[in-house]
């Protein structure tokens, strides 16, 4: 890696101020994205802002939603009981993030800030509506994804927490890139409070994505057959050398049905 | 109590386990030398480019640097030797471009080095290497050896017109033509072998070092043979003689063969300590590795099978164009030769054979012996063949099998390829691999997987390869540059324990346990007071390494005929103290007695007296007891066996799962089970990754995709299910051991077995073969194809 600065504020306040007027600055969460891009040189940051002292890590269950902190680990959210108890979908998709050393260190805020089109929470937070807090704002789940690496997260802007209404029924399913494990197609489904919402996340070419022709199919019949009639077009999917978009078009319909069929 | 057995046959367990598993082990890495410089290569990111210009100005202000070189420094030394040298068909010898140690002229594969930069620290190195200016002038390049064999295809070297190596031949083209044109049938099928990264847990590191006092060089490296490095390095680059450059190989994490041969890092940083007086290490980071370790495999072949009307091979045709890379690797001409056109009678007493094999430049990474080198190759193109017939022919493929075979009492059996198997049991292997496959049950199991709506296939292979490649002689008429003979010092101290110093090589074997069972068993040692050497030139009189299979049969029988001295010689000396005649003094179970009575020495008595020798005929032999053995074999060892695999593939998703696989080898002689049982697992769990998951692609221009573990899918335990190994021997004929080699029959035999079951799992599509790997987005398009075409 380059040589870089570094700082490790105590105070969201602090935070900001050390990453608002420098564009150059990077602010580090889990650092499982960002430290190997680090060492290999793919970024070279005036500074890091360690968010680790802002006490922002802990999980809160109230009867209609699940609120945790955006320094929480995956592998506290996999381990929560409240999760488990409350959306036991949310916290098997943290348990199913790549290895133990990764969910020990990685964490929700850090994810959705990365918006990397293959990582699991983003469908999370599509799907079950959820709504993201920021130093500055609230941002709801349809406004906050904008393509691929891409939020509505300004310079200088911090991810607190994250809320989830607590669905009626919900699963994620993750079909796995074989090489990297990520998600070549990860697919949540949830009923509940914001109606019937399906994200696919790891597919598309602009990252995680509504499938709206499902939400449609289920809307009417909350059931796998109701998939069976629906497709999705390849024209907006990635491809690669493990997959191709007609594959992946193809996996999402699979993947979507196994996970209505999971969420019961 | 009786001591615990430890002798051949014992499972013991591995005495280097602890070391490794305690984060003890001492590898390269972990050695540092006072004074000590770090060494980072600029690299090139073109796949095929002129050099223009090298501005090396900024890397030598910047701070900490304390050299930079490229190719122009380096002009007083030789280029990377080759070992092999093939001649073509027409007689001439193989094209052998020079292989630089650092880029001259032209960059020829994404990797090659072209700069150094030598700084205090390695962070400075790195930074500094970013400095260096060089600007390339694109050519047009060529990845594959189908396109690097179009007419008007980049030329990659001036001296190998047309990107031609050799186009080198085997066997009776007449007489196989002859074959063809009376057969009943023919099955032809065109097949590639994928490429393949070796990915040896331990990335490659090298440490040079320079004593200006004596004028000695000394490189610490990742190598499976130390004293190869030292005469290629020292004879062929550096001109250094032998007693100028120790060459330490220390504890070595993996090398499946990618850590045979002498790479352009090892000469450069050794190089460079005697230029700068400083100790210079250099250590790759993974992504170096994809881009700099030997690959390997990557075949383009045609077979095809003259049968006549009972299913009888009538003979064999095979055209296979290999793919070297951009430069010739250190052994890389005698993989797709003598190490698989040999091999292409296989199992099968096919009594007629011809095989053409080209090999071609290509601008990819060096492409060198990999676990099986050449054998999986072959293997793969037969097994695949038969199953082939049995799909154009509707023949059954085991008792195809069993019709073809070479017999059991035909060993020695003389193949039309050059090899003479001196011993062999095929039909036993299957039937016991069958038997503990429960062959039999699998219509039940694949009914029972059809009602959970999942495709079931079982495919079988058998196979046969060559391990220990010897004797000298004929290697040597074959064009190997060296003798593959093996090399053991075996010194029994004055108190009666051992050290053993063998020219063999250990990394992740465990040749520090099975070859003190050796010793154990052949002395009478016991376990624990035997000590294997390794890894020294300073400390070992010789050797040629550690790969092929080749430790215990020739490194192990180098040990036998060392011991077989210290036996001889403890026998005058027992009979002198035992005042009897030396035909009477018989040894076992570490005792000299005179025969028919109880007047015995042991051999720790024997030692003592060798060493302390007031007792002692002098005037007949010398004191001590330390005997050396070079063994030169008379052949190859022949293993072979039957692997059964079951897999089953949703066919929503095109995911296959190996759900049984089971293997019975026969392996010769198994001095310790449990590593035999390790072997072979280690070895079938790469060859399910080269079958279902491992892939190295370049696009068409060059450039490597799967240049990273985000892309290289490396096979995983949860890609792998239980694997069963029995062993169902025979002995080795020519070797007092009866060894043969178990390192890489589980990579040899399982790939066909995995596509085989695979192909099966598909026969309702119609599939009559699959290039690995059986990816499940190949296996998708198959029955979505199947699919559509039914609606």
């Amino acid at each position: 890696m380059y040589d870089f600065g570094y700082t490790k504020p105590s105070s969201l306040a602090d935070a900001v101020a050390a990453l608002a007027g420098d564009d150059e600055a990077k602010a580090l969460a889990g650092g499982q994205t960002l430290i190997p891009v680090l060492k290999q040189r793919l970024n070279k940051p005036s500074k890091v802002v360690d968010l680790s002292k802002l006490g922002l890590s802990g999980i809160t269950v109230t009867g209609d939603s699940v609120t945790i902190g955006a320094m929480t680990n995956h592998a506290t959210v996999a381990a929560s009981a409240d999760v488990k108890r409350a959306i036991p979908a949310l916290a098997a998709l943290a348990g199913g993030i790549g290895d133990i050393q990764v969910r020990n260190r990685g964490t929700i805020g850090g994810s959705l800030a990365n918006n990397d089109p293959s990582a699991c929470y983003p469908s999370a937070v599509l799907a079950l509506g959820a709504t993201i807090t920021t130093n500055k704002r609230s941002i709801a789940a349809d406004d906050y994804f904008q393509g691929m690496f891409t939020t509505a997260l300004e310079a200088g802007e911090v991810i607190t927490s994250v809320s989830f209404p607590i669905p009626a029924k919900a699963a994620y399913i993750k079909f796995k890139n074989p090489a990297s494990r990520y998600a070549m197609v990860g697919v949540f489904v949830a009923t509940g409070p914001k109606g019937v919402r399906v994200a696919v996340t790891g597919a598309g070419q602009g990252g995680v994505f509504r499938h709206t022709a499902a939400e449609a199919a289920l809307s009417k019949s909350w059931s796998p057959a109701a998939i069976d009639g629906v497709s999705i077009s390849p024209d907006n999917m990635n491809s690669d050398i493990h997959a191709s978009a007609p594959y992946r078009a193809h996996l999402v319909g699979v993947i979507t049905k196994r996970a209505v069929t999971a969420a019961g | 109590m009786n001591a615990p057995f430890e002798g051949i046959g014992a499972s013991v367990r591995r005495k280097e386990d602890l070391r490794f598993i305690s984060g003890r082990g001492n590898y390269t890495d972990d050695i540092n030398r006072p004074n000590q410089t770090y060494a980072v290569f600029r690299r090139s990111d073109r796949p095929h480019a002129k050099i223009i210009s090298i501005d090396t100005s900024a890397a030598k202000a910047a701070p900490g640097v304390v050299a930079v070189y490229t190719a122009e420094d380096l002009a007083a030394i030789g280029g990377l030797p080759c070992g092999w040298q093939i001649h073509s068909k027409d007689g001439s010898p193989m094209a052998e471009p020079k292989h630089p140690v650092l880029a001259e002229g032209k960059v020829r594969h994404v990797g090659d080095p072209i700069a150094v930069v030598i700084a205090e620290t390695k962070q400075q190195a790195r930074d500094a290497a970013e400095l260096i200016n060089i600007d390339l002038q694109d050519l047009p390049s060529t990845a594959t050896v189908t396109d690097a064999l179009k007419p008007g295809a980049a030329q990659i070297h001036d001296n190998a017109p047309g990107n031609v190596c050799y186009d080198w031949h085997i066997g009776d083209k007449d007489a196989v033509d002859a074959a063809f044109a009376k057969a009943a049938k023919v099955v032809k099928l065109d097949l590639e072998n994928n490429r393949l990264v070796p990915n040896a847990m331990e990335p490659r590191v090298a440490l040079g070092d320079y004593d200006r006092h004596t004028g000695d060089y000394t490189l610490f490296t990742t190598s499976q043979n130390p004293h190869v490095i030292r005469l290629l390095m020292g004879a062929f680059v550096l001109q250094l003689p032998e007693h100028k450059l120790r060459v330490v190989a220390p504890d070595v994490g993996g090398g499946f063969g990618s850590k045979i041969y002498h790479y352009a890092e090892e000469a450069t940083v050794t190089w460079a300590a005697g230029r700068l007086g400083r100790p210079v290490k250099w250590t790759a980071d993974r992504t170096e590795s994809f881009m700099s370790d030997a690959h390997g495999r990557d075949h383009v072949s045609t077979a095809e099978m003259a049968l006549d009307a009972q299913g009888n091979f009538l003979a064999l045709r095979v055209n296979t164009l290999a793919n070297m890379g951009a430069y010739l690797s250190t052994f890389a001409p005698a993989v797709p030769t003598y190490l698989y056109a040999t091999l292409l009678a296989g199992t099968y007493k096919t009594p007629v054979i011809y095989a053409e094999v080209k090999a071609v430049f290509t601008n990819t990474v060096p492409v060198d012996a990999y676990r099986g080198a050449g054998r999986p190759e072959a293997t793969f193109l037969l097994e695949r063949l038969v199953d082939t017939i049995c799909h154009d022919t509707g023949a059954d493929p085991i008792a195809i099998r069993l019709q073809n075979f070479i017999p059991k009492d035909a060993f020695p059996y003389q193949t039309p390829v050059a090899l003479q198997y001196d011993s062999g049991d095929y039909f036993t292997t299957m039937e016991v691999a069958l038997k503990n496959a429960d062959y039999a049950g699998f219509p039940a199991r694949k009914a029972a997987a059809a009602a959970k709506g999942k495709l079931r296939g079982i495919g079988i292979s058998t196979y046969l390869e060559a391990c220990g490649i010897a004797p000298s002689a004929v290697v040597g008429s074959l064009g190997a540059r060296a003798g593959l003979y093996e090399v053991a010092n075996i010194r029994v101290h004055p108190t009666g324990s051992v050290s053993v110093f063998t020219g063999t090589h250990s990394h992740g074997q465990g040749h520090e346990t099975t070859l003190a069972q050796l010793v154990t068993s052949q002395l009478g040692v016991p376990f624990s007071q035997v000590e294997i050497v390794h890894g020294d030139t300073n400390r070992i009189p010789f050797g040629m390494g550690t790969y092929g299979s080749r430790s215990l049969a020739v490194g192990g029988t180098a040990m036998v005929k060392a011991m077989d001295k210290i036996i001889a010689k403890g026998k005058k000396i027992a009979a002198h103290l035992l005042e009897a005649s030396v035909d009477d003094i018989e040894f076992a179970d570490g005792t000299f007695k005179v025969a028919g009575t109880d007047r015995a020495k042991t051999l720790g008595e024997i030692a003592l007296t060798a060493y302390v020798p007031h007792n002692y005929p002098i005037t007949e032999i010398e004191p001590g007891l330390d005997e050396t053995a070079f063994y030169d074999p008379a052949n190859f060892t022949f293993p072979g066996g039957c692997h059964v695999c079951e897999v089953e593939i949703d066919p929503e998703t095109g995911v296959t799962s190996i759900v049984n696989f089971t293997a019975v080898d026969d392996v010769g002689r198994v001095v310790n089970p449990m590593i035999v049982e390790g072997q072979v697992q280690g070895g079938v769990a790469q060859g399910i990754g080269q079958a279902l998951l491992e892939h190295a692609v370049y696009d068409s221009n060059g450039q490597l995709l799967s240049g990273s573990f985000m892309d290289y899918t490396m096979p995983r335990a949860d890609n792998l299910s239980n694997i069963s190994v029995a062993t169902e021997n025979t002995m080795c004929t020519h070797n007092p051991l009866g060894v043969k080699g178990c390192g890489e029959v589980g990579a040899i035999g399982s790939p066909p077995a995995v596509i085989n079951a695979v192909v099966n799992a598909l026969k309702q599509y119609g599939v009559r073969h699959m290039n690995m790997p059986a990816s499940p987005e190949k296996i998708w398009g198959i029955i979505n194809a199947g699919r559509k075409a039914a609606e």
